[in-house]
């Protein structure tokens, strides 16, 4: 016990003494929750849309006015020639077309049937869709009217029509930034526990130090204690430090219990650490380190559900989602944080991701003592 | 003969392959309690390899290490606690300070630095003014110093010490074997390896070792005493083209340089007089030649050796 205690003593000198450590503890968090938080955002705030309106109609500038009117677009400018407009998406200077055809209105009135053509470009076939979602959605808006008011000047009565009304549990606004918090807070605690346990104990290999610390009686297990504990201890910083980040900034709501978010962190950061200890016995020096958790951090953060639902990925990739330690704590901390959810609603991630921190440090800690 | 308790080290047919590069190959010796054991060889004799498995910080493939009554790989944890082992590469914390490197090693062993600062008060005293210095900005033959005092941290019985002279400059080398000496009189046994002959001499016993094989072990005197050939000194203001001729010469054995001399040593004892040889040179076109009889030293006998091999 009091061989862990030096240990951890002189790990937390060397921790505080490291010209790259402590900035990457501190200023992680702030750069990656400011910039990220706020740049990674799935609204389209600024479409640039060109119209080209053949109709000229009373009809045709109408349905104009609408995307006028919407704070979404930004309407670059109007044209005759499809062509220009073309260009336009060419030279980048366009995200979309909206091409209103000559007797628009005529076809309206007459044969109850306008024709409009969006041409979108989908380069980013995300930006494509929301445009696509964003722009179908004014226009069917505007076919209502359309449709109630020529119903209304027959009948002259109001004309029934379904009304849909939406409300978005859990994130009522819809607020892009309460949804990518807590998923960047898992990328920090894992990159954190991950990756400077990794550094860390290679270094001993690298500077040599691992050969005098071998000839002294200092058990096994109490090494790697003594090693990770600073890291998980660094790492629940992190995760408090983060949270308290988001408060202060963004307001992100906290509807669960804290304490549950912690007890889940604990266990999760052991498999972090676990993966950690992994990659510094299969590495010799710092740089492999980093290429082999430069490997494991972009699969598992792109597949961990922090953009894309994971419910929406192909059935073999939520398979393969298994032994991605991201996605349980990625589904937990959003569930605790947004929805509130309890002990027992997380109790199955808690328990896979117990398992699974038991099979990778088992596994770390044998193939170390085999290398070492 | 020693009796059983006095052996500090014991090696029986102990035999190390790396892939198949044999680093060690069967090896057999005893090391005497309170003995300075000096292993000599060029790089890659198997020096290192060697005091990894006294250390135990290596499993042998073949054959037996015991240091004391403890078995190397069976007994490693007693045999950490005795023994003190500095390796050849520094291997302190370069961010820690010359004292929290000591505390830290202090503490680990369970002792403490005022416990035994009896023993590396001599060593200490040197480097104690920079204290609070980090070990990374220490100059080498402080680190040395450093690296030293951490071995014996722990009062080791015996200390195993990996080229520590290595890279390190001429007075400070001087001032290195002097501590050896103190030390060996508290009774401790040493071992220690090093590429410089020169060396030798200042062990009690040396092993001369080649490609993981011991070619002799003895006392540096009695090595350097059983040597039975003749060597001359020889010197030409040539020294270049002197190696060359002396190498074509018709009773020529071998020739090796060593310093401003040339040793020349002949087939089947002395069959040449120096004036014979004088004349030989000169009709090479040597001038100031000058051709003198002298004792073997220890490296005269290893290249001997290494040549028989």
């Amino acid at each position: 016990m009091k061989t862990i205690i030096y240990i951890l003593q002189k790990e937390f000198i060397q921790v505080f003494r490291d010209k790259t450590m402590l900035p990457m503890i501190f200023f992680m968090p702030i750069i990656q929750l400011i910039v990220l938080v706020n740049a990674a955002t799935f609204e389209m705030n600024s479409i640039n849309l060109v119209v080209v309106d053949k109709d000229l109609s009373t009809s045709s500038r109408q349905l104009v006015n609408k995307f006028k009117g919407s704070e979404f677009y930004h309407l670059k400018e109007s044209t005759f020639s499809l062509k220009d407009a073309e260009d336009q998406i060419l030279h980048r200077k366009a995200d979309a077309i909206l091409h209103i055809h000559k007797g628009f209105e005529q076809d309206l009135i007459t044969e109850n049937n306008g024709k409009i053509q969006l041409l979108v470009n989908a380069i980013n076939s995300t930006a494509a869709g929301l445009i696509n979602a964003y722009t179908t959605m004014i226009i069917s808006s505007y076919n209502n009217q359309v449709r109630a008011e020529m119903i209304n000047m027959i009948q002259a009565r109001p004309v029934k029509q379904i009304k849909v009304s939406t409300s978005f549990w859990y994130n009522p606004e819809m607020n892009y930034k309460t949804f990518m918090l807590p998923g960047i807070l898992v990328i920090l605690v894992t990159a954190i526990g991950m990756i400077l346990t990794a550094i860390n104990l290679v270094r001993e290999k690298e500077m040599g130090t691992i050969e005098q610390i071998n000839v002294t009686p200092i058990r096994k297990h109490h090494f790697l204690i003594g090693k990770l504990l600073p890291f998980w201890i660094i790492a629940i910083f992190e995760l408090a430090f983060g949270l308290l980040i988001g408060k202060v900034l963004y307001q992100v709501p906290f509807v669960g219990s804290i304490p549950l978010l912690f007890l889940f962190a604990s266990i999760y950061i052991l498999v972090a650490l676990g993966i950690g200890l992994l990659i510094s016995t299969l590495a010799n020096s710092q740089q492999q380190v980093m290429f082999i958790a430069f490997f494991f951090l972009i699969v598992f953060i792109l597949m961990s559900g922090i953009f894309t639902p994971v419910e929406s990925m192909p059935y073999w990739a939520q398979k393969v989602n298994v032994i991605n330690p991201f996605s349980y704590f990625m589904k937990a901390i959003r569930m605790i944080m947004l929805k509130g959810s309890g002990f027992f609603d997380v109790l199955k991630e808690m328990l896979s991701l117990f398992v699974y921190a038991f099979i990778v440090l088992s596994l770390a800690v044998w193939r170390y003592r085999k290398v070492a | 003969m020693e009796t059983q308790n006095q052996i500090a080290v014991k090696v029986g047919q102990l035999s190390r392959s790396y892939g198949k590069v044999k680093a060690l190959d069967l090896l057999s010796f005893q090391i005497v309690k309170g003995e300075l054991f000096g292993f000599i060889g060029p790089d890659g004799a198997g020096k290192t390899t060697l005091f990894r498995i006294i250390a135990s910080l290596l499993l042998p493939d073949v054959g037996s290490v015991k240091v004391g009554d403890f078995d190397t790989v069976k007994d490693f944890k007693e045999i950490r606690k005795i023994t003190g082992y500095m390796p050849g590469r520094f291997s302190l914390y370069h961010d820690l300070t010359v004292e929290e490197n000591l505390n830290f090693y202090a503490s680990i062993f369970g002792t403490s630095l005022e416990e035994n600062y009896e023993l590396i008060k001599d060593i200490y005293s040197a480097i104690e003014p920079f204290k609070k210095r980090r070990a990374g900005k220490l100059s080498g033959g402080m680190k040395q110093k450093l690296a030293l005092s951490c071995a014996l941290i722990h009062k080791p019985e015996i200390l195993i010490l990996d080229e520590p002279t290595t890279g390190v400059d001429a007075v400070s080398r001087v001032e290195f074997w002097d501590m050896l000496k103190h030390l060996k009189t508290m009774g401790i046994t040493i071992l220690v390896s090093t590429p410089y002959m020169d060396e030798a001499s200042l062990c009690d016993r040396v092993a001369l070792m080649q490609k993981g094989k011991i070619l002799t072990i003895d006392k540096p005197e009695s090595i350097t005493a059983n040597f039975k050939k003749e060597i001359r000194a020889v010197r030409s203001d040539n020294i270049y083209q002197l190696i060359i001729d002396l190498r074509e010469y018709r009773h020529t054995e071998s020739v090796h340089p060593f310093g401003q001399d040339v040793h020349f040593i002949e087939k089947g004892g002395i069959s040449t007089t120096a004036t014979e040889l004088t004349d030989y040179l000169h009709q090479k076109g040597h001038h100031h030649i000058h051709i003198q009889n002298i004792n073997a030293g220890i490296e005269d006998c290893f290249m001997d050796l290494m040549k028989e091999e």
